[in-house]
């Protein structure tokens, strides 16, 4: 399982990058690589350019600004997780990193690439929608923040459009009426179904295309999982009725 | 890069994973290939001390790091490094195909928590598949481990 | 002979390179090999029509490509390895496909180039067309053979056998009580951490092959490349190195690649190595487990039971390369520990459109145990009784051995159950489980089971006292992790009083030792250990022989101790091993190292020829071990589970294991084994699964959709032993490397059936499973 041929790029500015994802046709960003390699290695991506960030100086701060925490692009999971300004100002966030996959995956996975990939069995953009957080991202034409409410198109969509870097995501703080749960098969395993509860929102993952807001009255409104191996839709909602109720019984 | 304190010049071929570097470019073969997808540790390694899967990092990624394999623990006919020592008194290998990625794992583990409580042991080893041993020794060697590298 | 190495927790000798990083595994063989990739058929059931590699021949880097038209084999049908008169249609695949594939995985192509990348670049050319044909992929489908695996084999049958003990029907018509019970299992694989490899040189200039292979069998395979190859077999060397687990997966012998990477390396006058990846992996190596059984039982208002009739079928896979070894090991096994007097078995090996089957580490027996073990429940539960005592009343006697079960077994004989104590493997294992625990949804589950062990045909071993005074000692049947070299090295060792670490063990390796079967079957201390004790023995002999020569003394007289041999009672009066190796060879001229007492003008110990008829120069032996038949060993499993009515998580609240392998060598490595097999079974019963599609597609090839436990997952466990001597062999050990998963899936089955309240009759379970047996 060996990557297809790519054209390798490794810039080391925000600029650069910018630069290289905008005049490039079919380019993939590198940063983690905790999701993107092993798509490669399996050959079910097969992007010509690989734009890898990692150079990139300057990029890996974890600050406050505007009543939350700020995550930039090459903050590794592990980071988050041994933050203790993150643990200060959003412990949910904190709860939710040691969630994913293991200890040895967050070294290298950043969580701006795991908001990026928009994997909808994972934990992060859920935390990020359940918030209310948003992510900024740049290119050749400047800058803008997308709120999460907006950022998800699809399975592995953002709504991004493809010259576009995320540079930075922030989560408002959160200090109490927090949780997260999921059921995973083995421990670290993508969630068949998971929520998050921030204050009096409910946002679920695992359950649908994209991480979704939903009713802590009624959770399964509208929602239509899918099957596969692991789990049937009728399981999948019968997990975030089991779930939510949990996260809302404290 | 650096790989066992010893500098190598720069990976040539960019799509090079850096557990086939390792393996087949500097000879390096005791770090092992199980699956590719980083899911069962056989490929970890340190890089700046910390555990990472190689099967999902290119060779030229590391440029300018630092990389530890289980060959780096100790040299030719030195003792037996702590946790290496462990796992033998504890029968903790039996193939021995996943025991450097878990030797390097809990390398990485102890760093972090010299003393781990028994739930930090748990997460420790938790990333990390064997398919001989049932991972009770595994357990009991990371208990002695700690005891040796107090004495 | 001292004990003094005989039943001790050594420490293992193979360990220090292993943990340095020095192990040699196939892959890790280098030497400018070229790499390889295969070409696999993507559909279950296809016609090929066309097969165009040029483009793939023509990318930079590759060196050769072939299919089945390009290679003077092509033709050949791989080996049918085990055949039976039952297998009236076995059929076997060859290495390449051209005609029709019959599982997603089938090999079409096989590419050799500079390196792996480039090769999977170039696979990605080859141009196959394929006509999608009807696929069968569950055993149900198969019987009902709407559609044909094979065209000419009717009905999918590969092969039908029925065997009766006693009256059946005349039995289950008379007993008070019958019930019909139906149970299910499906596909599992061994998924060892180390993938298949190859690594292959030919030397024109010595005229010799030369293979590494992670396979458990490097006899076999040097057989029949020389066979194919129309080679002597002295000029083909096999080795099977360093080799990261196989659980029966690579016992499984001539998969394509072992052929095709020889050929290649001869054609090419270069090293060829192919390594398999984890996705190859799940579509190209043998897999096992798929039955459907359907069970009458008679028993009467105690819980005897009276008669046994069990008809299953037994997924085969597309081709049968394993004979029907795996539906024979189940039919034999269903009794198990319990007086059957009326039983009969029916089995139909059934083909269908997915990978071949053959051992995975259980290899036919977790299914038999499943089923009496869950039948036994249902009587309990009909009659209202405890399941441990129903257990009691079935249970055979300690006095009633050997005991005649009359069904086939494996190695052609019939099952004889040679020695045990069932009874006392209950009472332990309930003493440790202890009481339950409190709480709801808990249940327990309990399973006894017999497991054959020790088959032959036989083992040999080599052993031979250095001038040095170290031994070495060889044997053909390699090690996947079980700790030989360590094992073998004490049973060694105790014969010729040294320490273990003056004694090297080297398996699987054709160069130093030919003959020989292969490591399987829970067999290996058995016949090779027991190999290892006659060779032993007879060196041992002959030290005291030469000894006593030059001492002065009755051979009857000395002991080997502490690397000497000498008189008993007489400490001071011997001479060192190393001496006595010496003076075994009469040399001419002397090399140093002591052999200066070995020549001519040197002091003499008795008259007439230097070699005496029938003796051989140097302190070597050769001995072989070959079993009557199989030597049983057993075991009980008890466990408390508790399962989340929500979510449907299983939490193993405690598990235990009593265990009886005969005599025990190494309590260490048996403690390995055990916990090794437990968490296998774990896996198997709850978190692995084989999903495939109706167009057997595999939809979870990769680890992180096929679940192997990590640590998280399985809990500790304790365990007991009792030693109840195999009368059959010398050593009075019996097999120990499959046990621990026997009746894993049996235990969790029973336990997880009572803590929900839900009859459960098939594995694997799972959360969803569970979910839905629950609605």
């Amino acid at each position: 399982m060996k990557p297809p041929p790519f054209e390798y790029h490794a810039p080391t500015s925000v600029e650069e990058a910018c630069r290289l994802i905008g005049s490039l046709d079919d380019a993939k960003i590198l940063a983690g690589g905790q999701s993107l390699i092993p798509l490669l290695n399996f050959r079910l991506a097969r992007p010509r350019h690989l734009v890898d960030i990692n150079r990139i100086v300057g990029l890996d701060r974890i600050y406050e600004r505007d009543g939350g925490v700020a995550v930039q692009a090459l903050v590794r999971q592990a980071a988050v997780e041994d933050s203790e300004l993150v643990a200060r100002v959003c412990p949910l966030l904190s709860d939710a990193v040691r969630l994913v996959a293991h200890r040895v995956i967050r070294n290298r996975g950043t969580v701006c690439g795991s908001i990026a990939h928009a994997d909808p069995a994972s934990e992060l953009p859920a935390v990020l929608l359940a918030l209310g957080g948003h992510v900024v991202v740049r290119s050749t034409h400047g800058e803008r923040a997308v709120h999460a409410e907006q950022l998800f198109g699809g399975m592995f969509e953002t709504t991004l459009s493809p010259d576009e870097v995320v540079v930075e995501a922030w989560f408002p703080e959160i200090h109490d009426s927090f949780a997260i749960f999921e059921e995973s098969r083995r421990h670290g395993d993508f969630a068949l179904a998971g929520v998050v509860r921030a204050d009096r929102k409910l946002a679920l993952f695992g359950v649908a295309p994209t991480p979704v807001l939903a009713d802590p009255r009624d959770p399964t409104r509208d929602l239509e999982p899918s099957a596969d191996v692991e789990a049937t839709p009728e399981f999948r909602l019968h997990l975030v009725r089991v779930l939510a109720a949990k996260a809302f019984a404290a | 890069m650096r790989v066992n304190g010893n500098a190598h010049p720069a990976p040539v071929d960019t799509r090079r994973l850096l557990s086939d570097h390792l393996r087949h470019d500097l000879g390096l073969t005791g770090t092992h290939v199980g699956c590719e997808h980083g899911v069962c540790g056989c490929c970890t390694v340190l890089l700046d001390g910390a555990a990472v899967r190689s099967c999902l990092m290119l060779a030229v990624q590391a440029e300018g790091h630092e990389v530890t394999t289980v060959e780096g623990l100790t040299r030719e006919g030195a003792p037996l490094h702590p946790v290496q020592q462990a796992f033998h008194e504890c029968h903790a290998l039996q193939c021995g195909f996943c025991t450097p990625g878990f030797v390097m794992s809990v390398l990485s583990l102890l760093a972090q928590h010299p003393d781990p409580t028994a739930h930090e042991i748990e997460e420790g080893i938790a990333g990390n598949l064997c398919r001989c041993t049932g991972y009770a020794s595994i357990r009991r060697a990371v208990v002695r481990a700690v005891e040796l590298s107090r004495e | 002979m001292t004990t003094r190495w005989f039943g001790a927790p050594v420490q293992r000798v193979e360990d220090d390179r292993l943990l340095r990083g020095h192990g040699r595994y196939t892959d890790d063989i280098d030497d400018g090999a070229l790499e390889c990739c295969f070409v696999r058929s993507p559909y279950a059931h296809a016609r090929i029509t066309s097969i165009d590699v040029e483009a793939a021949r023509g990318m930079q880097g590759v060196v050769a490509v072939y299919t089945a038209a390009d290679l003077p084999f092509g033709g050949v049908d791989l080996p049918l390895l085990i055949p039976h008169p039952n297998l009236t249609h076995g059929r076997t695949q060859r290495c390449l496909a051209s005609d029709v594939v019959r599982y997603a995985g089938e090999a079409v192509a096989f590419i050799v180039a500079d390196s792996r990348y480039v090769a999977e670049d170039a696979a990605e050319l080859v141009q196959v067309e394929y006509e999608p044909l009807p696929v069968v992929i569950t055993p149900e489908d198969a019987v009902r053979a709407e559609h044909l695996v094979h065209d000419d084999v009717p009905g999918n049958v590969a092969a039908e056998m029925l065997q009766e003990v006693g009256g059946v029907d005349a039995a289950l018509a008379a007993a008070p009580h019958r019930k019909n019970l139906r149970f299910r299992y499906e596909r599992g694989a061994a998924n060892a951490l180390e993938a298949r490899a190859v690594w292959a040189l030919w030397s024109d200039a010595e005229h010799r092959l030369t293979v590494y292979d992670s396979t458990q069998s490097p006899t076999s395979i040097r057989g029949g490349l020389a066979v194919l190859f129309g080679l002597p077999e002295s000029s083909v060397d096999v080795i099977a190195p360093d080799v990261g687990g196989g659980f029966g997966s690579k016992i499984m012998l001539f998969y394509p690649d072992e052929l095709l990477v020889p050929y290649a390396a001869m054609q090419l006058g270069r090293p060829v190595k192919w390594t398999e990846d984890r996705q190859e992996h799940f579509t190209a190596v043998n897999q096992e487990r798929g039955q459907v059984h359907e069970v009458e039982v008679g028993f009467d208002d105690q819980g005897h039971v009276l008669a046994l009739s069990d008809d299953f079928i037994h997924d085969g896979g597309a081709y049968t390369p394993y004979g029907i070894i795996l539906p024979i090991i189940t039919a034999a096994q269903v009794p198990g520990p319990y007086r059957i007097p009326n039983y009969r078995v029916r089995f139909r090996d059934l083909y269908t459109n997915a990978i071949p089957t053959s051992p995975y580490r259980g290899a036919g027996r977790p299914h038999a145990c499943f089923v009496m073990e869950r039948t036994l429940d249902v009587i309990a539960a009909e009659l209202g009784l405890d399941r441990v005592e129903v257990r009691r009343r079935n249970l055979i006697q300690r006095d009633e051995f050997p005991y005649e079960v009359g069904v086939a077994w494996q190695d052609g004989n019939t099952v004889i159950y040679d020695s045990g104590n069932y009874p006392e493997l209950l009472d332990r294992a309930l003493t440790m489980l202890g009481p339950r625990p409190a709480g709801d949804h808990v249940g327990m589950g309990l399973a006894i089971y017999v497991e054959g062990t020790g088959v032959g045909p036989y083992e040999g071993a080599h052993v031979q006292v250095l001038v040095s005074g170290k031994v070495i000692a060889a044997t053909g049947i390699p090690s996947q992790g079980q700790a030989h070299a360590t094992v073998w090295a004490q049973v060694v060792a105790d014969e010729l009083g040294v320490d273990i670490k003056d004694v090297e063990v080297t398996s699987g390796d054709t160069r130093r030792f030919s003959w020989g079967v292969g490591t399987f079957a829970s067999r290996s201390a058995v016949t090779a250990g027991n190999a290892m004790h006659v060779a032993a023995s007879m060196v041992a002999a002959k030290a005291k022989q030469i000894a006593a020569e030059h001492l002065e003394a009755n051979p009857d007289d000395l002991e080997l101790v502490g690397g000497q041999v000498r008189v008993k009672g007489s400490p001071d009066r011997g001479m060192p091993l190393a001496a006595v190796a010496v003076l075994s060879n009469p040399v001419r001229y002397a090399f140093g190292g002591g052999t200066e007492a070995a020549t001519q003008f040197a002091a003499r110990a008795r008259p007439g020829p230097p070699l005496q008829d029938g003796e051989q120069p140097g302190l070597e032996a050769t001995g072989y071990y070959s079993p009557p038949g199989s030597t049983w060993a057993s075991g009980c499993h008890a466990a408390y589970v508790r399962v989340d009515p929500r979510t449907f998580r299983l939490e193993i609240l405690k598990y235990v294991v009593v265990h009886d392998c005969g005599r025990v060598i190494n309590p260490l490595v048996l403690q390995g084994q055990i916990e090794g097999g437990v968490a296998q079974g774990i896996g198997g019963a709850f978190y692995e699964r084989l999903a495939y599609d109706a167009d057997g597609q595999l939809r979870n090839a990769s680890f992180m959709e096929f679940l192997m436990p990590y640590a998280t997952e399985i809990p500790p466990i304790e365990i007991d032993h009792i030693e109840t001597p195999s009368p059959l062999n010398p050593l009075g050990v019996k097999g120990a490397g499959e046990a621990g998963v026997i009746p894993v899936g049996a235990v969790l089955a029973s336990a997880i059936d009572e803590a929900l309240g839900v009859p459960i009759t098939e594995m694997p379970l799972s959360p969803l499973k569970l979910y839905e047996l629950t609605r």
